[in-house]
């Protein structure tokens, strides 16, 4: 976490008093001057071409993920945020009609290749949804689901791995009487840190997040902003989000798509104060979107 | 700002003459009142009208249970569960035992095939096959199946289960009973699977877990109290069919014994519910007939418990 920290947990504060600190530390956080070059990539993406069916949704799209750093991807509703990350970890295998088509390179290994391992990139890339998807079992084997598929552990190995990735995503304390109890008896905010937890439990390098806080009311999306900027020490995020209020708090690289295309790429800070295009001006300022 | 002016203005201008009607300062006209009367008269008639179909509906099946409670209560003692179907009239014991355990082991034997196969089969339409060519035309044949009478998937089995070893058997009823269940079962698994939201097996997917068991584990188990459900119901569907088994298990006034050899399960016709009481309530001596009406209430009774079972258990498991 860096800088002041929000009192957490449990007693629910008003928005109005959790909000605002958030603001500042993003604020003192989002002036980069860093040198974007000389960072280390986690995910190249070079001409990337997406198809729903016969209609493309994604146009050469070319970018770079830098590791440990938050990289935000914004713009107006069905203008392929979402298909883009979709494609870093491939689910969108799950439907015959969707191709993608170009490099995806993580490691020098393109990840679109059909020799890709897709059970072991799942692992490496992780990924939380729009609505929280908690698996139909308690708590503890939510967070065990990851684990268990991918290492081999002892009991006591994994009711720690599960703890520690419950602490990690925030909602230990509000949890931990619960762990027996079925993962969708909590809350939509509860919920959507335990499907964190559940992709963070599996130690993955990346974590793809597609609007992760659409779902959920403005306290649990203090939370989850706060969390990211702590997991950000750890994995590689990509932050799908149409609230431009929220990519500016918490990512350090932003990228605006309009209609398929990657219209701007570049520090937040550059983004959302000195917007070198046009449309992005516009679509920051609400004029259109 | 004058370029973005501009382009505003083409844009209203161009896709929605409303706008100019309205900035042109054109009234529209008032607007007329439909009958309020009216409506209420044609809500009171449609109201009416379900009370009436839903009170008829309940009032047929309250007649058919009383009457088979009526007549078939007093035939209900200690050895109608203990004693097999009689065979001489004048014999005042007698009791259908025989023919309550062959309808269950027909039964449960029909389930153990029908519904792993139709519960497969539903995984396959909703999860793998879904709208490609396969699948179309296996949802299609299962919706054929479904709605072929039960009679003639009775002389179907008997083409293939009886006729080529030229004896009746219980297995044949089991499987022709399990051949009722199939396109059931597989269409109800498909139908709740696909109830599953797509998340869920995204997210699944997500974790890195290989396919099946994302569906076993998540998409099904979310779809659980669904899927006994529909299994059950499926099991209820046939537990009462009578005509599948005219060809096949026919019936006996024995007990089955064992599971070859003429009185056997796999050897010989079995006793069983729907036929015994066909057979009873032919014939007419009074007490033969009051064993029939026992009968109907048993399979009233138990087919009733199981969907009262199944609701009960799976009340809170909506979810999906």
């Amino acid at each position: 976490m860096v800088g002041t920290t929000v009192t957490d947990e449990t007693q629910m504060q008003s928005q109005a008093t959790v909000v605002p600190p958030r603001l500042e530390v993003a604020e003192a956080r989002r002036g980069v001057d860093e040198d974007f070059d000389a960072l280390p990539s986690q995910i190249s993406v070079r001409h990337l071409d997406f198809f729903y069916g016969k209609s493309q949704a994604l146009f050469d799209n070319d970018i770079e993920i830098k590791r440990n750093r938050v990289t935000a991807v914004i713009g107006p509703s069905g203008c392929g945020k979402s298909t883009h990350i979709r494609t870093y970890n491939r689910i969108f295998n799950l439907y015959r009609d969707q191709r993608a088509t170009g490099e995806i390179l993580m490691d020098g290994m393109d990840l679109l290749s059909p020799q890709t391992d897709l059970l072991d990139l799942r692992r490496r890339i992780g990924m939380i949804f729009q609505k929280p998807s908690p698996f139909p079992m308690t708590v503890f084997d939510n967070v065990a689901y990851g684990l268990r598929q991918h290492y081999r552990l002892s009991r006591s190995e994994l009711s720690d791995r599960v703890e520690e990735a419950l602490k990690r995503s925030a909602i230990w304390d509000e949890v931990k009487h619960k762990l027996n109890e079925p993962g969708n008896a909590l809350s939509g905010g509860q919920q959507q840190r335990l499907c964190i937890a559940r992709a963070v439990a599996a130690e993955p390098e990346v974590l793809l997040m597609d609007e992760p806080c659409s779902a959920i009311d403005p306290v649990g999306t203090a939370k989850i902003e706060e969390l990211i900027l702590e997991l950000k020490s750890n994995y590689t995020i990509v932050l799908v989000t149409h609230n431009m209020q929220q990519a500016a708090r918490v990512s350090d690289y932003t990228a605006f798509f309009f209609q398929g295309r990657i219209v701007e790429f570049g520090p937040t800070t550059q983004i959302f104060s000195n917007p070198a295009q046009k449309q992005t001006e516009e679509y920051i300022t609400g004029r259109f979107g | 700002m004058n370029g973005r002016r501009s382009q505003a203005t083409e844009r209203g201008a161009g896709g929605a003459p409303l706008g100019t009607v309205a900035q042109s300062g054109r009234k529209a006209p008032a607007l007329r009142h439909r009958s309020v009367a009216r409506r209420k008269a044609v809500d009171l008639i449609v109201k009416v009208l379900a009370w009436i179909g839903a009170w008829f509906g309940i009032a047929v099946m309250a007649f058919v249970v009383w009457e088979v409670v009526v007549r078939g209560i007093s035939a209900i003692s200690w050895s109608f569960f203990t004693q097999s179907t009689p065979q001489d009239v004048t014999s005042t014991s007698g009791g259908l035992a025989n023919a309550i355990v062959g309808t269950l082991v027909i039964t449960l034997v029909a389930a153990a095939i029908g519904i792993p196969t139709g519960f497969f089969g539903g995984i396959y339409l909703a999860e793998f096959g879904r709208n490609g060519r396969v699948a179309t035309a296996v949802r299609m044949i299962a919706n054929v199946v479904m709605g072929v009478p039960s009679i003639i998937v009775g002389v179907f089995a008997f083409a293939i289960m009886v006729k080529p070893v030229s004896h009746y058997s219980g297995f044949a009823g089991s499987i022709a009973l399990a051949f009722i269940m199939l396109p059931v079962m597989a269409r109800t698994t498909e139908d709740i699977l696909n109830l599953v939201p797509n998340e869920l097996r995204e997210s699944g997917l997500a974790m890195g877990a290989p396919r099946w068991k994302v569906t076993l584990g998540v998409v099904c188990k979310a779809a659980r109290g669904g899927l006994i459900t529909g299994a059950t119901l499926a099991i209820v569907r046939v537990a009462g069919e009578t005509a599948p088994l005219l060809f096949t298990a026919l019936s006996s006034p024995y007990w089955m014994s064992g599971l070859f050899g003429s009185g056997g399960f796999f050897g010989g016709p079995v006793a069983n519910l729907t036929k015994t009481i066909y057979d009873l309530a032919g014939t007419p001596y009074p007490a033969w007939q009051s064993l029939a009406w026992g009968g109907a209430l048993v399979i009233i009774v138990a087919v009733l418990g199981m969907n009262l079972l199944v609701r009960l258990l799976f009340q809170r498991g909506k979810e999906w």
